[in-house]
């Protein structure tokens, strides 16, 4: 399994070869709430490194989510739209959202799991 | 945890989801003692509630509550609270964002042999909801003795409580006063005895999520300071013909020239949840705002409450409601959205 690295907005990326992995984090599914909702982008799409790609319904707000990464969207998780609640019971497994190929290279202010501990420690008071 | 009117309360236990269907199918256990609870006595406090409320307590006697709403001059909603009648006076119980207001309005408005006492912080209150409750509480009282509206002293898991057949979901269920040092001891043992049976403790989003359900108005949402109880949807809780009352002369203006706007239930489409303050049109042209909205996980679709203008929808209407950017569609259906355990209650 990849090393899985982390943004400040709470997302969350793998890396496989040319094709990354990315979701939302244990935490940020925690601070949602129960999600019942996913608008997502059709594949083909080209994303920019911190651009808006889709929304996220929780029961208590809708949220945008960012690509923490740019490439182009190889495979949506098409199992999201009938189980949403994926993303709150398996947010690194079952729970991904995207599937990108990659343009060029990471971001360099990517977060390790220690790094991103340290933010959410931070934010939960 | 979020912040609810200066109190620390948990959003969910578990999961939303689960508490919610746990209350609609079992029960749930709520934790409510951030509710506003007030002691009036003295023997001028049966002629003071009644004119400080919009309903007649004038019936009730020991043992009984009542669902009321207090009023400014203007006919506006000051605040929702349920009325107790004891032996020795009454109580009643608030919202908890409504606290200080309300005990500053009973005040300002108390005469001369009127007592008024803020207990909030000497007792926790508890609420356990669900079409299983009667069964499921460990309680030294004959539960089925007491209907709906109705309360009665007993011990639950052994501590001294008042029980009271109310509550906020729709479902059939108990809300129990009992002394702040041992209401933590009642809660551990009434989940202790019933959690095989599939209760949960359920927070404030399987609250929020019942409530709508079941139509119950939320105060600062579905209704406030510059709504009337015929806008509302609670006409029936306003007795004109009881004597006067705070709110009483603009009340008989809005009834004889009908009220300016009214409160319709809205069933969206999967994914559409429809947040407080968004717009609502109605053939092209904007008719009001969405009070609440949430998904109901029990019924599979998002509800929604909505303030319009008067006769602008009936059920079966179609409308369209702001969301993410876009109109989704809605369609106007009857309320409430379900009725629960409580029913076979209230018909009785």
């Amino acid at each position: 399994m990849a090393e899985r690295r982390y943004t400040k907005t709470h997302e969350w990326v793998t890396v496989g070869g040319k094709q990354a992995t990315i979701g939302i984090t244990d935490f940020a599914q925690s601070q949602l709430g129960d999600v019942v909702f996913l608008e997502l982008p059709n594949v083909g799409r080209k994303l920019a490194e911190r651009e808006t790609f889709g929304v996220i319904e929780s029961v208590k707000a809708a949220s945008d989510l960012y690509s923490p990464v740019a490439g182009r969207i190889a495979e949506v998780n098409e199992t999201l739209s009938a189980k949403p609640e994926l993303i709150n019971s398996d947010p690194y497994g079952e729970g991904w959202i995207l599937k990108l190929d990659l343009a060029g290279d990471l971001p360099s202010d990517l977060m390790d799991e220690g790094e991103y501990k340290k933010v959410t420690e931070a934010a939960g008071h | 945890m979020v912040d609810f009117g200066g109190w620390e309360m948990p959003q969910q236990y578990t999961s939303i989801r689960d508490e919610h269907f746990a209350v609609r199918q079992v029960a749930g256990l709520f934790d409510v003692s951030h509710m506003g609870r007030f002691r009036f006595g003295g023997a001028g406090a049966p002629d003071f509630i009644q004119r400080m409320v919009t309903n007649d307590v004038a019936p009730l006697v020991d043992g009984q509550a009542q669902y009321n709403l207090l009023l400014n001059d203007e006919g506006g909603i000051v605040d929702d609270l349920v009325v107790y009648r004891g032996s020795e006076g009454f109580f009643a119980v608030v919202n908890a964002s409504n606290r200080e207001k309300d005990l500053a309005w009973f005040r300002a408005h108390a005469p001369e042999g009127v007592e008024i006492e803020d207990r909030t912080f000497e007792q926790g209150l508890i609420a356990f909801q669900g079409p299983r409750a009667q069964e499921l509480l460990p309680c030294s009282a004959d539960l089925a003795s007491i209907p709906y509206f109705g309360w009665a002293q007993g011990d639950v898991a052994g501590v001294h409580a008042l029980i009271s057949r109310t509550g906020y979901t729709g479902e059939d269920g108990f809300e129990l006063f009992i002394a702040t040092d041992r209401v933590g001891d009642a809660w551990d043992a009434i989940l202790g005895h019933s959690k095989s049976a599939g209760v949960l403790p359920a927070g404030l989003g399987a609250r929020d999520a019942t409530r709508l359900e079941a139509a119950l108005r939320l105060w600062g949402n579905d209704m406030d300071e510059t709504v009337n109880p015929y806008e509302a949807g609670l006409g029936w809780t306003v007795k004109l013909g009881k004597g006067d009352f705070i709110g009483r002369t603009a009340l008989e203006k809005v009834k004889a020239e009908g009220p300016r706007r009214q409160l319709v239930g809205l069933k969206m489409q999967p994914g559409d949840i429809a947040r407080h303050g968004a717009e609502v049109s109605a053939g092209g042209k904007r008719v009001g705002v969405i009070t609440s909205g949430t998904h109901s996980f029990f019924l599979g679709f998002p509800i929604a409450l909505a303030m319009v203008e008067a006769r602008s929808l009936q059920v079966g209407d179609r409308a369209a409601v702001e969301v993410r950017g876009r109109e989704a569609p809605a369609e106007v259906v009857k309320l409430p959205f379900y009725r629960g355990s409580a029913r076979s209650l209230s018909d009785k």
